[in-house]
C-alpha cells in the first residue's frame, strides 16, 4: 500500500486502507521515554491521506513527579506528535473516551471551517463515547500544535505537537529536529483554580508588595517601592500581577517532563539541531534561553522568517519559534524556559549522551509591571513633548535606571525613553463597568523585549526582528479598519473585548469575504494577551513593508497598539480570543464571521 | 391567520439566530462558559476578644453567590458575651449590582434577632475598593420603626511577607434619631478600630491576632454609662480568617 518507511513509535499513523492492526503503540510508551524527534528524511509524496487516530481519555497519570487525573490523547500528555506533509490530504479520527464533550482545534492550521474543532463555533463538539472525523488538505507547512477547545481541557493535559513537513526543499538546514512544547501542569482541578480567581485574583501570587520591598531592602530603594505602591494601590492594582495562575501551583514542563525529568535532546558535535518550541500552556509566557549558545530563529508561528540570531526569547502562550542551534564543544547544554513571572522553570537539555547535565542558571528577580504598561500619560506630556524628550535620546539616562521607573519625574521620562513611541491616545469610553482601565497612551512596543527582559544583559528577539522569508506579500490596500480594545477586570476576573464579554454580544464580527484589512488591537489592560485569530494569518505590521510576517497568535503587551493585516479568505465561523485559557473561558472571545 | 404566525416566529427564531454571539444554531452549546455563576464564603471575623471587664465573640461572616454583575448576598453579624447567647446578631439578604469598576450597589432586607425589640430594615448599601485599595462596605439602614441609620466598614491588607498580613480595619456607626430602646443617640454614636495579623497558611485559612479599640460618642455613650456599662473597651482579639 505504502513504501512509506514509519517508525513503530509513530503507531497511530496509519495510511489510507491499513487495516485495524495498526504499527506498534507509542500508546503505551510513557511521557517520559519519548524524544519528540521529528522525522528528518519524511517523504509525503504517497498522495493518500495520512490517517490519525487519536482516543482522548480522562486518567490517573504519572506527570510532574506525581501522579494526577489527567486527560489524555492516546494515552500521554502531550499527546503524540503528528507529522503531516504539505500538499496530502490528512484524516483524524478523534473518539472520545470521557463523560464531557471534547474537542481538537489545530491551531494555526488553515482548513474548511468545519474541520476547525471549535464546540458551539464550528460544530457541536465531540459527544461521549462518538468518534469525530476530520478530513482537510494541508495546504502549509511548519510547527504548529493542536489542543482541546473544550472547556479547561488544556490545562489538563489534551494538546500536543504538530509538525508539517514542506512540499518544496526546506530552506532551513538542519541535522537533527527535536519538538520542545512548553507546558503548564496543575494537580488541582483547573475548575478549582478558577473558582479561587473568581474568588482572589492574586491567590496565586506570593510575589506581591512586601514591607521588605518597601524598606528598601529589595531591588529599589524605599522611596522608589513606596512611589510605585502608593501610584499602583491608587489605581487598585498591582504591578507584580504578571501571571494569574503561578508556579505556586504550576509545574512547567517540557515535553511532558518537569526539569527533574530533564528531557534530553542529544546531538553530535558539529550537528546543526533545530528546536521546534511551542508554548502549549494553558496560561505562562516563558524566556527561553539555553546558556553558552545562541539561537537564530529561523521561523515564527510555523512561518518561515529571515534567519535572526538571539540569546533568549520570549514566548507567548499558544506561539512557535524554529530555531536553530549548533551545540559543541560542551557536551550539555541547559534548555531554560523561565516563566515569565519567574515564579518557576521548564528545564531540559542537550546532551552528547544520555545523562549529561549542565547547570540550571537561578531564577532572576521577579519582574514588575511600570507605568509605561498602565499606559499612564507621564506627568501630562503632550505627544510632542514626549517625542522631544525621546528625540532628545541620552540625555535622559542619567535621570533614572532604566527599566526601573516610578510614578514621578525624571524616573518616568526615562522609562519613556526606553519604550516604544506613543502612536495613539483613547478615546471618552472607558468601556464599561466590566472594564478597569485604559490605555491613555498606546504605545508601538513592537521594538521592546518581552516584560521583563528590558535588563538582560544580552540580545533579546523582538517582534520587529520578525521578516518573513518568502516573496509572497498580498500588496492590496485594506479596505477597512476594525479595531478592537483589549479589556476586563482583574480583581472580578472577568475579560472581554471592548468591555463585553463573549456572552454580551449581539453577534459576530463580519469579515465580508475576499476583502483585505486591518485589525487594530490595543490593549487596554496592564497584562501581556495572546491574540489569537483561527483560520486565517494575522500579518503583523511591524515596519517592514512587504515582509510582515504572518502569525496565528500575536503578544499585546500592555497599553499596546497594534495592527495586522488580514486578507479574509477563508468563509464560515472563526473563533477570535485570548489564548490565556482562563481569559477566554472568562469572556474574552469573539466569533468571526467570513461572508 | 395562523400561516402568518408561523413565518412571524420563525422570522423571530432566525432573528435570535442572527443575535447569538456566535452566530450558530441556538442548540448548539457555548462556546465558553462565561456566563457561569459562581459563590463565595467569607468568615472575615470570627473571633474572641479579651477585655478588662468581659470577653466576647464576634462573628462577621458573609457569602454572595452569582455573576460579573448581579449578586445575592447574605451577610450575618454580631456578637455576645462569652458563654452567654448573643447580644447583637443580624443577618442581611442583598441583591448586588456592580455599576462601575469597583462598586456595587446592593438592596436588600435585615433582621436583628437580638436585641430586643428585634428590628428589620430596609438596606441600601454601597460595596466596593477606594483608591488606595481599600475595601470598603457601606449601608444605610431604615429600620421597620422608621428609625435610619448608617454604617461604614473599610479594611486595608498590608503585606510584611507573602503570608504575613496587617490588616487595619475602621467601622463607624451613625443614627439619623435618638433609639433610646436601642440604646442609640443621633449622630456618630460607635467607632471600633482594629488591627490584625493574621498569616495565611493557605490563602483560604489565616488565623490572627490583633487588637481592637470601640468608643461610644454622645448620647449612645451616655446611655451606656446610665447602664453601668463601659463608653471604651480595648480588646486583645484571637480569631480565625477562612473562605471557601
Amino acid at each position: 500500500m505504502t513504501t512509506q518507511t514509519i517508525r513503530g513509535r509513530r503507531a497511530f499513523l496509519k495510511t489510507a486502507g491499513a487495516t485495524s492492526a495498526v504499527l506498534a503503540l507509542d500508546a503505551l510508551v510513557p511521557a517520559w521515554a519519548r524524544s519528540m524527534e521529528v522525522l528528518t528524511n519524511a517523504s509525503g509524496t504517497d498522495g493518500q491521506p495520512l490517517i490519525f487516530d487519536l482516543a482522548i481519555r480522562e486518567q490517573d497519570f504519572d506527570i510532574a513527579g506525581g501522579r494526577g487525573n489527567a486527560m489524555t490523547i492516546n494515552d500521554s500528555v502531550p499527546g503524540p506528535l503528528l507529522e503531516w506533509y504539505e500538499g496530502r490530504d490528512v484524516v483524524l479520527n478523534v473518539t472520545n473516551h470521557m463523560r464531557h464533550s471534547t474537542s481538537i482545534h489545530w491551531h494555526g492550521i488553515l482548513l474548511p471551517f468545519e474541520m476547525d474543532g471549535v464546540p458551539g463555533v464550528t460544530f457541536r463538539g465531540i459527544d461521549p463515547g462518538t468518534t469525530f472525523q476530520y478530513r482537510f488538505p494541508v495546504k502549509q507547512s511548519g510547527t504548529y500544535w493542536y489542543h482541546s477547545h473544550s472547556g479547561l481541557q488544556e490545562q489538563s493535559g489534551v494538546y500536543g505537537p504538530l509538525v508539517i513537513h514542506p512540499e518544496a526543499r526546506d530552506p532551513v538546514k538542519f541535522d537533527r529536529d527535536y519538538v520542545v512544547m512548553l507546558s503548564d501542569w496543575t494537580f488541582e482541578d483547573p475548575h478549582k483554580v478558577l473558582a479561587k480567581l473568581k474568588k482572589m485574583s492574586d491567590y496565586y501570587n506570593f510575589q506581591q508588595f512586601t514591607l521588605k520591598d518597601l524598606y528598601g531592602m529589595d531591588e529599589m530603594s524605599a522611596s522608589e517601592a513606596w512611589a510605585k505602591k502608593i501610584a499602583w494601590d491608587r489605581m487598585r492594582m498591582m504591578p507584580t500581577d504578571i501571571a494569574d495562575i503561578t508556579g505556586a501551583t504550576y509545574t512547567y514542563l517540557m515535553n511532558g517532563l518537569h526539569p527533574a525529568g530533564n528531557w534530553t535532546g542529544l546531538f553530535n558535535p558539529g550537528e546543526r539541531v533545530r528546536l521546534r518550541f511551542i508554548n502549549g500552556s494553558a496560561m505562562s509566557y516563558f524566556n527561553v534561553r539555553i546558556p553558552g549558545l545562541p539561537m537564530t530563529v529561523v521561523a515564527a508561528d510555523g512561518q518561515n522568517v529571515q534567519p535572526v540570531e538571539t540569546d533568549e526569547f520570549q514566548i507567548g502562550v499558544a506561539e512557535t519559534y524554529d530555531v536553530i542551534v549548533e551545540p559543541g564543544p560542551n557536551e550539555a547544554y541547559t534548555v531554560m524556559a523561565e516563566s515569565m513571572d519567574r515564579s518557576g522553570y521548564a528545564a531540559g537539555t542537550l546532551a552528547t549522551r544520555p545523562g549529561a547535565r549542565s547547570a540550571i542558571p537561578a531564577l532572576r528577580k521577579r519582574p514588575l509591571l511600570t507605568m509605561v504598561d498602565m499606559g499612564m500619560d507621564m506627568g501630562g506630556m503632550s505627544m510632542q513633548d514626549e517625542a522631544a524628550v525621546s528625540a532628545a535620546g541620552g540625555s535622559m539616562s542619567d535621570m533614572g535606571h532604566e527599566g526601573h521607573d516610578m510614578g514621578a519625574g525624571g524616573h518616568a521620562m526615562a522609562m519613556a525613553d526606553s519604550a516604544g513611541p506613543i502612536v495613539a491616545r483613547h478615546g471618552p469610553d472607558t468601556h464599561g463597568p466590566g472594564n478597569i482601565s485604559v490605555a491613555q497612551v498606546q504605545r508601538d512596543r513592537l521594538g521592546e523585549r518581552g516584560t521583563g527582559l528590558a535588563d538582560a544583559g544580552h540580545r533579546v528577539l523582538v517582534y520587529t526582528d520578525l521578516k518573513r522569508f518568502d516573496d509572497d506579500f498580498d500588496s492590496r490596500i485594506p479596505e477597512r479598519e476594525i479595531e478592537l480594545h483589549l479589556t476586563g477586570h482583574m480583581e472580578r476576573y472577568m475579560w472581554s473585548f471592548d468591555g463585553k464579554q463573549f456572552h454580551e454580544v449581539d453577534g459576530p464580527i463580519e469579515f465580508h469575504y475576499g476583502e483585505r484589512l486591518r485589525l487594530t488591537m490595543v490593549n487596554d489592560t496592564m497584562m501581556n494577551h495572546p491574540i489569537h485569530l483561527h483560520g486565517m494569518w494575522m500579518e503583523l505590521e511591524n515596519g517592514h513593508d512587504e515582509k510582515i510576517p504572518r502569525k496565528h497568535t500575536i503578544n499585546l503587551m500592555p497599553a499596546s497598539r497594534v495592527s495586522a493585516l488580514i486578507a479574509a479568505d477563508a468563509p464560515g465561523r472563526w473563533a477570535f480570543h485570548c489564548h490565556l485559557l482562563y481569559h477566554m473561558d472568562m469572556g474574552m472571545f469573539r466569533v468571526v464571521h467570513v461572508s | 391567520m395562523r400561516k402568518i404566525t408561523a413565518t412571524v416566529l420563525l422570522l423571530a427564531t432566525s432573528q435570535a439566530w442572527s443575535y447569538e454571539p456566535a452566530g450558530t444554531p441556538e442548540d448548539w452549546p457555548n462556546p465558553i462558559p462565561d456566563q457561569k455563576p459562581f459563590w463565595m464564603v467569607l468568615s472575615d471575623r470570627l473571633e474572641t476578644r479579651f477585655a478588662d471587664e468581659v470577653d466576647t465573640y464576634v462573628w462577621d461572616l458573609q457569602g454572595w453567590y452569582g455573576g460579573d454583575f448581579n449578586r445575592l448576598w447574605i451577610k450575618t453579624e454580631g456578637e455576645g458575651e462569652q458563654g452567654e447567647s448573643p447580644e447583637n446578631a443580624e443577618l442581611q439578604a442583598l441583591f448586588s449590582r456592580r455599576f462601575a469598576p469597583f462598586w456595587d450597589w446592593q438592596l436588600g432586607v435585615r433582621h436583628d434577632f437580638e436585641p430586643n425589640p428585634t428590628r428589620s430594615h430596609l438596606v441600601i448599601g454601597l460595596q466596593g475598593v477606594v483608591p488606595y485599595e481599600f475595601e470598603w462596605d457601606s449601608a444605610l439602614f431604615v429600620s421597620d420603626e422608621g428609625d435610619v441609620t448608617a454604617r461604614i466598614e473599610a479594611e486595608y491588607d498590608l503585606r510584611i511577607t507573602q503570608r504575613l498580613i496587617v490588616q487595619p480595619r475602621l467601622e463607624l456607626n451613625a443614627a439619623g434619631a435618638d433609639v433610646p430602646e436601642l440604646g442609640l443617640g443621633s449622630g456618630l454614636n460607635s467607632t471600633e478600630l482594629g488591627i490584625r495579623v493574621r498569616y495565611e497558611f493557605k490563602r483560604e485559612f489565616a488565623p490572627y491576632i490583633g487588637v481592637s479599640w470601640e468608643k461610644l460618642y454622645g448620647e449612645t455613650a451616655d446611655f451606656s454609662r446610665l447602664d453601668g456599662e463601659p463608653t471604651s473597651v480595648t480588646s486583645l482579639v484571637i480569631g480565625i480568617r477562612a473562605w471557601f
